[in-house]
């Protein structure tokens, strides 16, 4: 089993009350969550990676309990080696993109230098056709090369399963569906489970393995195609 | 001459030493405040700003009240420590640092505020520690509002006069500051004196604002580039 996740999580703000409530369990190494905006999608990754704590459930990714209300396990965000593409990125705006690539790769107090060399970052640089961009501020960059920096500084920590969020929205057309390809076929070589979030039913199709509907905190419907086709 | 070049000093060592705790205390409340939820954060703000906004002689009296020889804290660290403040430098860094903190601190709470919290998660699923993620993410991005209060700070421990009098009085050589010099000379009489003393102060001030125009944002964010 890649993904076994089982998350409620009640929100209230003011008077208005939402439950996320998100069951599943998935052999497909390509997931995807399909849903209006507001659905809780990105709450789901959210708790996933660790940033938002449910108040009861599992959550399992291969053979690792990541959080388990019943074990008393939450880990920290540091210690689940999930890989999360933020859906406008995240890259940070004071560090090149060599050294966005190699902040993960980097511990202690300070940042990897502008000119690190790190076989790791350069593979990287390389796989996603970033070199003659490494030294580049994000804020000189366009929409897809941001989105394959973000996704070079997720995948150079070795992540045990990447979570995605909207990651073709803020592309143009063309490029939308070059990368939706470009993503499957990365998923296929590296072996890494991936589970992606968005509104486009287009996405789903050409991206998922297994399709989750989600609507006002619930899923609604599974689709499951063949495993790996 | 060698008297206005001593109180020069002695200026200068008080708001630097006044501006280096603020660097610590502003930085740390500031970010505490932007980035933990509690009742009362507000009332602790409002009271942390409380020293722009009073008369410094009231400051003043307050900390006589607190440190002075027969104050709570005053009388105890006289007798566990041999500590006095009253009347020493180091009082007269005392009423700069309580004078020019929420300088620091106010700028240093909005700049952490400022910062993107996406960016500190970034960083936490990236599986760097929270102390590097203070580091490595949020002071480099909040570092040009925090040092555009230092510098800020800096000015007003170096012209700080009605708590310093009050608290470390008006020693010459030891806690005689450039303000109160000014004022003594006026007072006895001394014009040459004071003539010295202003210009001595503009020039400092002047000299102050050139280098925070140095430090204009452009290049600011360059050097925290070059930091980070």
């Amino acid at each position: 089993m890649m993904f076994d996740i089982d998350i409620r999580k009640q929100l209230t703000s003011g008077a208005r009350h939402f439950t996320l409530q998100v069951r599943f369990r998935s052999a497909c190494p390509r997931v995807v969550i399909l849903g209006p905006s507001g659905a809780g999608k990105s709450l789901t990754l959210k708790a996933i990676a660790g940033l938002m704590q449910p108040d009861s459930g599992h959550i399992r990714i291969g053979q690792r309990t990541l959080y388990d209300s019943q074990q008393r396990i939450h880990l920290a965000p540091q210690q689940r080696h999930v890989a999360y593409v933020f859906q406008d990125y995240a890259l940070f705006p004071h560090l090149t993109v060599r050294q966005n690539i190699g902040f993960g790769l980097t511990r202690g107090w300070r940042n990897p230098s502008r000119d690190i060399h790190d076989d790791n970052v350069e593979h990287w640089l390389q796989v996603l056709h970033l070199q003659g961009l490494a030294n580049q501020l994000p804020e000189a960059l366009s929409g897809g090369q941001r989105q394959r920096v973000a996704l070079a500084r997720a995948l150079a920590t070795s992540p045990q399963a990447l979570l995605l969020d909207e990651p073709f929205a803020a592309l143009d057309p063309a490029l939308r569906q070059e990368t939706r390809l470009e993503l499957a076929r990365l998923q296929q070589r590296l072996e890494i489970p991936i589970l992606l979030i968005t509104h486009d039913p287009e996405d789903a199709d050409v991206f998922g393995d297994q399709i989750l509907r989600l609507e006002n905190g619930a899923l609604i419907r599974q689709d499951t195609r063949g495993v790996g086709s | 001459m060698d008297s206005t070049w001593s109180t020069l000093v002695l200026s200068l060592k008080v708001a630097g030493w006044a501006t280096a705790i603020n660097l610590f205390l502003g930085i740390g409340t500031g970010f505490l405040l932007a980035r933990t939820r509690f009742r009362g954060r507000e009332i602790i703000d409002s009271l942390l700003t409380l020293p722009i906004v009073m008369p410094p002689t009231v400051l003043g009296y307050y900390l006589l009240v607190v440190v002075g020889r027969n104050g709570w804290l005053g009388a105890w660290l006289h007798e566990h420590f041999g500590i006095q403040l009253i009347f020493t430098w180091q009082g007269a860094v005392l009423a700069a640092v309580i004078v020019s903190f929420p300088l620091v601190f106010k700028p240093a709470r909005a700049a952490f505020e400022a910062v993107d919290h996406q960016l500190e998660q970034a960083g936490r699923v990236l599986g760097v520690s929270e102390w590097g993620i203070f580091f490595r993410v949020t002071l480099p991005l909040a570092w040009r509002g925090i040092l555009a209060g230092l510098l800020l700070a800096f000015a007003r421990a170096m012209g700080e006069f009605g708590a310093t009098l009050m608290v470390a009085g008006s020693i010459p050589g030891e806690t005689q500051t450039l303000s109160v010099a000014i004022y003594e000379a006026v007072q006895a009489g001394q014009d040459g004196t004071a003539n010295q003393l202003v210009l001595v102060t503009s020039i400092v001030c002047i000299a102050l604002l050139l280098l925070a125009g140095r430090l204009a944002p452009g290049r600011i964010s360059h050097q925290t580039q070059e930091q980070a």
